[in-house]
């Protein structure tokens, strides 16, 4: 029983990062209709940048508390990739705004394989170590372990999560998102930028991509400028399980399946008597896409809209 | 870095060209000219190590020709051709062909397994003999070619060592073994797998990850579970350092066991604090206990400066070939092998003799730990020596 909460924590715990960069893409989706490719490279961009600058702080030799330091690092990556979202939009995806759709999803991959090799470039092809900055703290819980690091990432991905909730559904910047995802021309007419919402849409999708990048690679205590893809691909597989282009989904679709992910790949092994093994955790992530695509385009939360598929 | 080894294969390549035109296999006042090849990673990421090697042969042949060496009554010259496979098999097999156009007598090489694998049935269909100092995968010599031999202890020994450790000298019964699925990390996982079986402990494990993975932590608390006493880890730094973070991080109290994969240094930078405690075991011994090593770095040092890793076991693989030549009275393959196999020599590695499969005999692996964030060596493990079997 104590295997099974611990695999339900860790699953939380995959699942709040899977949440927050799975809402980058619904958002982008939601408003453009475009899958952004690049996504996940902005993640890793996040996690490499907060690297750097926290390597060049200790690099320092300065008395600075540990989590100053951190905080110094996941600002700088949350102001490189802010910008970096702003400039992706309008480098490679507004020129290609009145384009066919396929144009769109192309220049996509082209920016994500552009911004992996340059990360490549920057800082090696090796793996990047983050530094033990953060405290080893357990807590026993119903006889699974807990880190405090767990514990961060899954109350900081909350509260950004209700964050983004109360911007969409209460603020005047949120009616205007709203809006230009249902008709930009309409909302265009009724006072609103879209090409200044569309402006912010990826800037908040790229701050919370930064932020799951920092998160990632603190808990797993590296970087790799290859961690966007595969981390990039998860959250796609959880908006479109949620339901593409609903936030509320992106969130749900996230925490399924960091929890289907860790419980399947606990216990595929004894289910299967030894013949499928854990290596098939990435498997399960795939298999739920192609259930949820078969069975039920739309997603979990989305609704059925027939034009847009 | 490619224009450079473009250079240097092409100035090698006229090079030998010349001799083969001029030399043939003996000059006019009856001297053999015996071509010994060597191949490494020379440029990339192990250039450091290839050019070690080469190094390490290289001194071998220069104390031969100065000490004068006679192969069937006559006085032998030997030549060094060193070629630069990057690490990657491909190139292996085309510079493989090259060096059996030239008619090499013998191959030190190559570094890698990946390399030395698909080399050896070129060596093998052209009838020469290769002595790898460093390829560890049991396939190497697992394919039947008489030609292939190594210098360095295999896989199977260094499993086994590790297998014995965990039981033994750890004082594990329950045993969790984890692999990444490739040629390495499996073939190593399954030696060990057999080892603790062995010696009496029990795997109450076996999972598997990729070479690509970072989270561990569903496999870990499945592992956690069974309450094993050593987590034992087939693989690469990048995925076995995550691990031991990880295993800390969920409260595994078991020890953390690896082979050669993860006995670098980027481990240690990558598993920080988590690195503590962490037993590894690494093919070969540190040169201050092998038996020629003092004076093998002295000479060594003179020459081309710091040692690497390897080059002591390509001097040894190239000091058995001559004396194999010397025996057999001649430098000719078919005529030597057969001598080669039989060979029993002190080295300055320890004890040199080849098995029926081309494995050395004994083969030493040393285990290290971490304690203060640097591997300490813990022991060293000598397999049956030499002289002892047969």
């Amino acid at each position: 029983m104590d295997i099974f909460v611990q695999q339900l924590i860790n699953g939380l715990v995959l699942g709040s990062i899977y949440a927050l960069v799975a809402l980058g893409y619904t958002m982008v989706y939601g408003i453009l209709e475009l899958i952004n490719f690049a996504h996940g490279e902005v993640t890793m961009v996040g996690a490499m940048v907060c690297l750097a600058v926290v390597g060049w702080l200790l690099g320092l030799g300065m008395a600075v508390p540990w989590p100053v330091i951190l905080m110094l690092g996941l600002g700088a990556a949350v102001v490189a990739c802010m910008v970096l979202g702003f400039s992706i939009e309008r480098i490679a995806y507004r020129p290609l705004r009145r384009a066919p759709r396929l144009a769109a999803l192309i220049t996509a991959i082209g920016v994500s394989i552009v911004l992996q090799n340059v990360a490549m470039l920057v800082w090696g092809k090796q793996y990047v170590s983050f530094p033990a900055l953060v405290p080893v703290v357990r807590y026993e819980i119903a006889g699974a372990t807990i880190t405090a690091l767990q514990v961060v990432i899954v109350l900081l991905s909350g509260a950004l999560m209700a964050g983004l909730w109360l911007l969409v559904k209460r603020t005047g910047l949120g009616r205007a998102m709203r809006a230009t995802a249902q008709s930009p021309e309409l909302a265009g007419l009724m006072g609103v930028n879209p090409n200044r919402v569309i402006s912010i849409t990826f800037v908040i999708g790229a701050l919370l991509a930064a932020i799951a990048g920092v998160m990632v690679s603190a808990y797993y205590g590296l970087a790799h400028y290859y961690m966007g893809f595969l981390l990039g691909l998860k959250a796609f597989t959880a908006a479109v399980l949620g339901g593409i282009g609903n936030i509320a989904g992106a969130m749900l679709g996230g925490l399924l399946l960091g929890v289907i992910e860790s419980i399947g790949a606990g216990y595929i092994g004894d289910l299967s008597f030894g013949f499928l093994g854990s290596h098939y955790q990435d498997v399960f992530a795939f298999f739920v896409l192609i259930l949820v695509l078969v069975f039920r385009p739309a997603g979990l939360l989305g609704e059925r809209v027939a034009e847009r598929a | 870095m490619k224009p450079v080894s473009v250079l240097k294969v092409l100035s090698i390549g006229l090079l030998a060209a010349g001799l083969v035109g001029c030399g043939k296999q003996e000059t006019s006042k009856g001297e053999l000219i015996v071509k010994i090849g060597s191949v490494a990673p020379l440029t990339g990421p192990q250039a450091h190590l290839g050019k070690d090697n080469e190094n390490g042969a290289r001194l071998a042949i220069d104390e031969a020709n100065a000490r004068g060496v006679t192969i069937g009554g006559k006085k032998a010259t030997f030549v060094l051709i060193g070629e630069d496979d990057q690490a990657d098999p491909k190139t292996a097999t085309i510079v493989a062909q090259k060096l059996a156009d030239q008619q090499v007598k013998g191959v030190i090489g190559h570094l890698n397994s990946g390399t030395s694998i698909p080399a050896s049935k070129i060596y093998a269909d052209a009838g020469i003999v290769q002595i790898s100092p460093s390829a560890t995968a049991v396939a190497y010599t697992a394919q039947g070619f008489r030609s292939a031999l190594r210098v360095m202890t295999n896989d199977r020994q260094q499993g086994k060592v590790l297998g014995e450790f965990a039981v033994k000298h750890l004082g594990a019964k329950r045993v969790a073994i984890i692999d990444d699925r490739t040629a390495y990390g499996q073939g190593l996982a399954d030696e060990v797998e057999k080892a603790v079986k062995a010696a009496g402990g029990g795997v109450v494990a076996r999972e598997y990850t990729s070479d690509r993975s970072t989270d561990f932590t569903a496999i870990l608390t499945s592992i956690k579970g069974k309450t094993p006493d050593v987590v034992f880890y087939g693989g690469m730094d990048p995925q076995a350092a995550p691990m031991a973070k990880q295993m800390q991080g969920l409260g595994l109290k078991a020890r953390f066991l690896s082979g050669d994969g993860a006995q670098t240094q980027e481990f240690l930078k990558l598993a920080g604090p988590a690195a503590e405690g962490v037993s590894a075991s690494m093919p070969g011994m540190p040169l201050d206990l092998m038996p020629g090593g003092k004076s093998f770095r002295e000479r060594f040092n003179a020459k081309y400066g710091v040692i690497q890793n390897y080059a002591p076991y390509a001097y040894d693989a190239v000091n058995a070939m001559i004396l194999a030549m010397e025996k057999a009275g001649s430098p000719e393959p078919a005529m030597y092998l057969p001598e080669l196999v039989k060979l029993r020599f002190t080295g300055v590695t320890g004890e040199i003799g080849f098995d029926e499969r081309g494995d050395v005999l004994g083969g030493a692996i040393t285990l290290y730990h971490v304690r203060n964030g640097r591997w300490e060596v813990l022991d060293t493990v000598q397999g049956e020596s030499a002289g002892k079997s047969k």
